[in-house]
């Protein structure tokens, strides 16, 4: 879909600004209990409208996407378009006085055209103190998908200027819950992750639960109580086609992918107590990887795939723990209070992150795997289904507000950065989907 | 509470010998003998007949089987409850709700085409897929206790919802309360 033009030496500058954005997350951490004043070390930026040739199709404005994806990370002060001295779109244009004295760290400038059904964004982004050049690309989207285009030009800023894969042309999967005709309605959903452009993928009177993505973000495994119990089924999202792969007298829950996208984990109590399960997804054969009297369930593969994390009441309380292998001994990792459950590691193998009670809230924490400190995340006290962005920057969760389920994104150490509107009913049980190239 | 009204009430009109002829060796179980001993009980404890002083050696079978009818008008009345309710993170069944679950294992074990579904809830605090295997394990928990006083395995089907499907909506005290329970589904 794209064509870089840039080849300048992307690796120096990028070192240069990881330094820079260290301090600047380093900054950040200590502002953790004032979440309104996170914005102070966010990097200022400037996204100038872009300039437009030919039939651009109106409505939403790429320089406004691009604006609101960087403002919601939580890292980035976008200024607004009234503020700025000059609207230029092409480097000879820019005037890196100007954006000094507006107290601009980055400016991105750019311009659409058109080409027969594509839309084309030819985009430069600057380095203000530097004055220079950090990048510049084109990129084409179908005309009808302006915010494919705006989300890939948010992802490739965010990349040029932190050195971590943005994740705004990323997915989320979450349910929704309504009345309709007095009864209740379930509907799993995908958007944007601004919550732009939602579909609506299954809808049931009976709860829909634990939407957890395949690894290419080509498939959904849920459980739907849509037959009267639960049932674990994947979905092709291209298709809509449905196959129910898990339907065992008992439980059938909490559905994990494996990296290659070819087994399950799952829960099930088919012997008699909730156990955690591996699913070949080929021939449907289940081996069992716990055994034990107490509840174990909610199992995530760590990052190196080759053990998992689950959450057990062994100890009399629900905790998280870890097994090395998937047939190791597992090995208790949280110890901060008597509630820690549904754990959800990043894929660096540094941190987990999971709910948390604190007194009587839930919070969403996380453990840093290697030096045992637990750092609770949230202020909210009704949280639960943390999932991490694909790029381990950010993470969602599903809190109460004014007794309502909605979503809020957070970064991953914990800076408040978003709610997700929900204009109907309650929204929870979201999943972040993977980066799919 | 109000269902153990219920079952008192049924009490005191058995004693009155209103429930006459629900004995089940058919006969008719002497009426008027005791209309005096009933007291109008307001508090409706458990209210037994017979009056040492009236001395009603006569009818000393009858006060068997009148027992025996007034035993099985109190299950049936007991039956009448089908909700039980369990503490935060717990599948223990609470004292006062034994005598309630004898009741339905005895109608069970008596009926043995009657099956019952038991369904599991959690109250919304924690986690979802935590809260489904709770359910599970409470909804287990009763389908144990009902077996061993005599229902049959067959029966008994359960299922969970964790706390997809509260009884009260809301975030209080009382509202979760409510909310962890094991219902009794019968066909």
């Amino acid at each position: 879909m794209t064509k870089r033009t840039w080849t300048t030496s992307h690796k120096a500058v990028a070192a240069a600004l990881a330094a820079l954005i260290m301090l600047a997350t380093g900054a950040r951490a200590e502002l953790l209990i004032r979440i309104t004043e996170g914005a102070d070390a966010a990097l200022p930026i400037s996204v100038v409208p872009f300039a437009e040739n030919g039939a651009i199709p109106p409505g939403d404005k790429i320089s406004e996407i691009v604006r609101s994806d960087l403002a919601m990370s939580g890292e980035f002060r976008p200024l607004p378009a009234e503020k700025m001295l000059s609207l230029p779109s092409r480097r000879e244009e820019v005037y890196f006085r100007d954006w000094r004295m507006l107290g601009q760290r980055y400016v991105l400038v750019g311009e659409l055209s058109r080409n027969d059904d594509r839309v084309v964004a030819r985009y430069e982004l600057f380095d203000v103190n530097q004055e220079k050049r950090i990048l510049g690309e084109t990129a084409a989207a179908s005309v009808n998908s302006m915010r494919t285009l705006g989300h890939h030009i948010s992802d490739k800023v965010y990349e040029a200027i932190t050195g971590v894969p943005g994740a705004f042309s990323t997915k989320l999967a979450y349910v929704t819950l309504d009345t309709f005709n007095g009864k209740p309605r379930y509907r799993l959903q995908v958007s944007d992750v601004d919550g732009k452009r939602a579909k609506i993928r299954l809808e049931s009177q009976e709860p829909i639960l634990s939407p957890a993505w395949s690894p290419d973000g080509s498939r959904l495994a849920y459980v739907s109580f849509e037959t009267g119990k639960p049932a674990i089924y994947i979905h092709e999202l291209a298709t809509g086609k449905r196959t129910k792969v898990a339907d065992f007298p008992g439980l059938n829950s909490a559905p994990a992918w494996s990296d290659d996208g070819r087994s399950l984990l799952m829960t099930l109590s088919k012997d008699g107590n909730a156990e955690i399960y591996r699913m070949d997804l080929a021939t449907r054969a289940v081996n069992k990887l716990t055994n034990h009297w107490a509840i174990d369930t909610e199992a995530a593969y760590d990052h190196a795939g080759e053990g998992m994390f689950f959450t057990s009441d062994r100890s009399g309380g629900p905790q998280i723990y870890h097994k090395e292998s998937l047939d190791s001994e597992p090995r208790r990792i949280t110890f901060g209070s008597r509630y820690n459950a549904r754990p959800r590691p990043d894929d660096k193998g540094d941190f987990v992150y999971y709910v948390h009670q604190r007194e009587s809230d839930f919070h969403i924490a996380r453990t840093n795997l290697k030096t045992g400190v637990e750092t609770v995340l949230t202020r909210t006290g009704a949280d639960e289904s943390p999932s991490l962005s694909p790029n381990g920057q950010m993470l969602i969760y599903a809190t109460k507000q004014s007794g309502k389920s909605v979503l809020t994104v957070i970064s991953a150490d914990g800076a408040a950065a978003y709610s997700l509107p929900s204009p109907e009913g309650e929204v929870r049980d979201p999943a972040w989907g993977p980066i799919v190239n | 509470m109000k269902l153990s009204m219920h079952a008192k009430v049924l009490a005191m009109l058995l004693s009155a010998g209103l429930f006459a002829g629900c004995s089940s060796t058919g006969e008719t179980v002497g009426d008027g003998t005791y209309d005096s001993d009933v007291a109008p009980v307001d508090d409706g404890s458990t209210v037994y007949g017979g009056d040492d002083e009236g001395g009603v050696s006569s009818s000393a079978l009858s006060e068997e089987e009148r027992m025996a009818a007034e035993e099985r008008a109190k299950m049936e009345a007991l039956r009448d409850i089908t909700t039980f309710y369990f503490d935060f993170d717990t599948a223990e069944i609470k004292p006062e709700a034994r005598d309630v679950l004898v009741a339905h294992a005895q109608y069970l074990a008596n009926n043995p085409g009657q099956n019952v579904r038991l369904e599991g809830h959690a109250d919304e605090r924690g986690t979802k897929e935590y809260n489904l295997a709770l359910g599970e394990r409470r909804a287990n928990a009763v389908q144990r206790f009902l077996i061993v006083n005599g229902a049959s395995r067959g029966q008994i089907e359960t299922v969970s919802y964790g706390e997809e499907k509260p009884a009260v909506m809301g975030s209080s005290e009382s509202a979760w309360a409510q909310n962890r329970r094991v219902e009794l589904v019968f066909d």
